[in-house]
C-alpha cells in the first residue's frame, strides 16, 4: 500500500510539472509586457523595475526562478494589484471559495446518494423517472442559468409559505452567514447532486442484483438492513472514484457562483484577473487549482484503493 | 451444395433488399420519440438562426433609445415599466437593441462554435486514437499516457489563460475548445480500433498486401464511425455550455456580437427589472441542450442496440 501510495504521489510530480511549464510559458506568448502603459516611463526607471522583477534576464533563467519560488509556496507578486503578492490574495480567497466548496460537496453527496438509492429502489417506476429526470435538468442546465432564477425566487420574489415570508439575500458574504450561503451552495451542488444520483442508481442496480445480496436476503435479513448494511456499501465505493472530476466541476462552478452571488472567493479573484490581464494572478490561481484538483484525484484514487478489499496491492 | 444452387440463390438473394446497419439504426432513431422531437427542434432552432436576418426587421446592433429594457407587449406583469410595441418579440435589452433578433444571433454564434469545435476534436481525436490503437505496444503506451496527463490538466483554465493572452480573439476560442475536447474522443477510438485490429476481415486486408495507412482509412476509420458519431452529438452540448459559460465571464464572445452566455449575463444583471432579458437565452440554450443529449442518448440506442 505505502509504495503504491509513494508511486501515485511521485507520478503526480510531473504533471504538476507540465501545468506549471505549460501555465508559465503561455503567459510569456501574451504580447505586450505587464508594466506597459499609456506614459512612457524613463528608461532607466523601467530598467530598474524590470530587474526588480527579474524580467531583463533569459526566460528559462526566468522560469527556473519562477518554479524555484513556487516551491517555497511563492508565487510572485501581483501585477494589478499593488502591494499585494498572489499568494496573500489566494490566503484570502480560500476560506470563503473553501466553506462554498465543501458544503456543495457534502450537500451533493447527501443528496446525490439518497436520491439515487430511492431511484435504484424504485426501478422503472414513478419515483426513477421523477429522480433521473431530475438529473437530466441537472447535468444539462448550466450553474449561470440556474444562479439567477434562483435568485430571482427566492431573493426577489421572496418565498411565502406557511404566513412566513422566507427571502434570502442574493449576493454578498457578510461574514459566512448560513443565509447567505443556502443559495450559492445549492447552485453549486445541483449538478453534482445530479450526475451522484446517477452514478448510484447505476451502481446501487447492479448491488441489489448481486449474489452477496440474494444470499443476504436469503438468510433472512430484513430488507432495510440489506439495503443499508450490504447493498448501499458496495454502490457508494465506486462514487469515491468520481471525487476528483468532482472537485474539478465544483471549481469550475465556483468561478460562476461567486461572480453571481458576489462572494469575495478565489474565483471572483481569478475572473477578475483575468478581465484586468493580471497575469501573475492568472497564472497563479490556475496553478493552484490544478494542484488541488491532483491533489484530490489523488486522495481518491487511494482512498478507493483502501476501502476496496477486491484491489490488491501487488508488485 | 451445386453450383447452379448456389448461383440461384445469389439470384434470389439480390431481388431481397437487404437493410444496412444504418437503415436499421435510423429506423430505431425515427421511433424513439424524445430523440425525434429533439430533432425537429433543434431543426427550427437552427432555421431560426440561419434565417434570423430575413425574421425581424431589427439589425442585432441596432439601437433604438425610445424603448430600453422594455418587455414584450405580450408580457403581462404590472410592474413592467413600458412595452416595446412592434415586431420586438422577446423585448429590447438594456441598450435598446432586439432580443428576438440577438438570442437568434447567439444561436448562430453557439451553433457554430458547437460544430467548429466538435470537428476540430473530432479530427485530431480519430488521427490520435486510431494510430495509437492501430501500432500498439509501446508507442500506444506512450501516447495514451500523454493523453493521461492531460486528462488531469484543468482544461478550462488553460482556455482561460488562452483567451487572456490572446485578447479574446474568438476564433482562436472555437479552436481552443475543440482542442480540450479531443482527449475523450481519442480514447474511445483507440478502443474501438484496439478490437477491431484483431478481427478477421483487417488480416484479410493485411494478407491481400493492403498497406498500414491504406487499412487504417479503409477499414478501421468506418468501423469506428458509430461510436464517435454518438460521441460527436454528446460533445457540440458539452462546447456549447464551455463557450457560454467563459462567454458569461466575459471571456469569450465580444462586443457587439453575440451569444447565449453574453445574454445571460447581461440579463442576470437586470433580472428584477427586465426578466425577459434572461428568460428567453436561458430556455433557447437549455432547450437545445436537452435537445443534443437527447438525440446522443437516442443514437446511443440506435447505433448500439445491444447496450440496452
Amino acid at each position: 500500500m505505502l509504495s503504491y501510495a509513494i508511486r501515485r504521489v511521485l507520478g503526480a510530480i510531473p504533471t504538476l510539472l507540465i501545468i506549471v511549464t505549460l501555465a508559465f510559458f503561455m503567459m510569456h506568448l501574451a504580447p505586450g509586457g505587464p508594466f506597459d502603459s499609456q506614459r512612457r516611463l524613463p528608461p532607466e526607471i523601467e530598467k530598474n523595475i524590470e530587474a526588480a522583477y527579474n524580467l531583463d534576464k533569459p526566460v528559462y533563467q526566468q522560469y527556473l526562478i519562477y518554479v524555484g519560488r513556487l516551491m517555497h509556496g511563492d508565487f510572485g507578486p501581483s501585477i494589478k494589484n499593488k502591494d499585494f503578492t498572489v499568494s496573500q490574495l489566494i490566503g484570502v480567497g480560500l476560506p470563503v471559495s473553501m466553506r462554498l466548496g465543501i458544503s456543495a460537496m457534502l450537500l451533493a453527496i447527501v443528496f446525490g446518494t439518497t436520491l439515487g438509492a430511492v431511484a435504484a429502489l424504485n426501478q422503472n417506476r414513478g419515483g426513477d423517472f421523477t429522480v433521473m429526470a431530475f438529473a437530466m435538468a441537472g447535468i444539462t442546465i448550466p450553474t449561470f442559468v440556474t444562479a439567477p432564477i434562483l435568485a430571482l425566487i427566492f431573493g426577489v420574489y421572496g418565498l411565502h409559505v406557511f404566513g412566513a415570508d422566507i427571502t434570502l439575500p442574493v449576493g454578498g458574504w457578510d461574514g459566512g452567514k448560513l443565509a447567505n450561503m443556502i443559495l450559492p451552495v445549492t447552485v453549486l451542488a445541483l449538478p453534482q447532486i445530479a450526475i451522484i444520483s446517477r452514478l448510484m442508481r447505476g451502481s446501487m442496480i447492479e448491488a441489489m442484483h448481486s449474489n452477496y445480496v440474494r444470499t443476504a436476503r436469503a438468510k433472512g435479513l430484513p430488507s432495510h438492513l440489506v439495503i443499508v448494511r450490504h447493498a448501499l456499501r458496495a454502490a457508494m465505493l465506486p462514487l469515491v472514484s468520481y471525487l476528483g472530476p468532482a472537485t474539478a466541476d465544483i471549481v469550475t462552478g465556483s468561478l460562476v457562483v461567486e461572480q453571481i452571488f458576489g462572494l469575495p472567493g478565489i474565483g471572483r479573484y481569478f475572473v477578475l484577473s483575468a478581465l484586468n490581464r493580471d497575469y501573475t494572478l492568472v497564472m497563479g490561481v490556475v496553478i493552484f487549482y490544478a494542484a488541488i484538483i491532483i491533489a484530490l484525484n489523488l486522495v481518491a484514487d487511494l482512498l478507493y484503493r483502501v476501502l476496496d478489499p477486491r484491489v490488491s496491492f501487488g508488485k | 451444395m451445386t453450383h447452379a444452387a448456389t448461383a440461384d440463390l445469389m439470384q434470389r438473394a439480390q431481388g431481397v433488399k437487404g437493410r444496412s446497419l444504418w437503415v436499421d439504426a435510423s429506423r430505431r432513431l425515427v421511433r424513439n420519440k424524445a430523440a425525434l422531437v429533439s430533432m425537429i427542434v433543434l431543426g427550427i432552432i437552427t432555421l431560426l438562426a440561419i434565417f434570423a436576418p430575413l425574421l425581424s426587421p431589427y439589425a442585432y446592433d441596432y439601437q433604438d433609445y425610445s424603448v430600453v429594457s422594455c418587455g414584450p407587449d405580450w408580457w403581462h406583469d404590472p410592474s413592467i415599466v413600458c412595452h416595446a410595441g412592434g415586431s420586438h418579440w422577446f423585448g429590447t435589452d438594456s441598450l435598446g437593441r432586439d432580443l428576438f433578433v440577438r438570442v437568434l444571433y447567439g444561436a448562430r454564434v453557439s451553433m457554430a462554435v458547437g460544430l467548429v469545435a466538435s470537428i476540430v476534436s473530432l479530427m485530431i481525436g480519430v488521427v490520435y486514437g486510431a494510430t495509437a490503437g492501430f501500432f500498439g505496444g509501446r508507442i500506444d503506451e506512450l501516447m495514451m499516457r500523454f493523453v493521461d496527463i492531460l486528462y488531469s490538466l484543468p482544461f478550462i483554465f488553460f482556455v482561460i489563460i488562452l483567451m487572456v493572452i490572446s485578447n479574446n480573439n474568438f476564433i482562436l476560442l472555437f479552436v481552443a475548445i475543440g482542442a480540450v475536447q479531443w482527449l475523450t474522443m481519442a480514447r474511445i477510438v483507440r478502443g474501438q480500433t484496439l478490437s477491431l485490429k484483431q478481427t478477421e476481415f483487417i488480416e484479410a486486408a493485411r494478407a491481400s498486401g493492403v498497406g498500414t495507412f491504406g487499412i487504417i482509412r479503409r477499414h478501421i476509420v468506418p468501423n469506428v464511425v458509430g461510436p464517435v458519431i454518438i460521441y460527436m452529438t454528446l460533445s457540440i452540448p458539452a462546447v456549447i455550455l464551455a463557450e457560454s459559460f467563459l462567454s458569461f465571464l466575459g471571456l469569450g464572445i465580444q462586443p457587439p456580437y453575440t451569444s447565449w452566455g453574453v445574454l445571460i449575463a447581461e440579463g442576470s444583471d437586470v433580472l428584477e427589472i427586465a426578466p425577459w432579458m434572461l428568460v428567453f437565452p436561458a430556455a433557447f440554450m437549455a432547450i437545445t441542450l436537452f435537445c443534443f443529449n437527447f438525440i446522443g442518448d437516442g443514437l446511443r440506442d440506435a447505433l448500439d442496440p445491444k447496450d440496452r
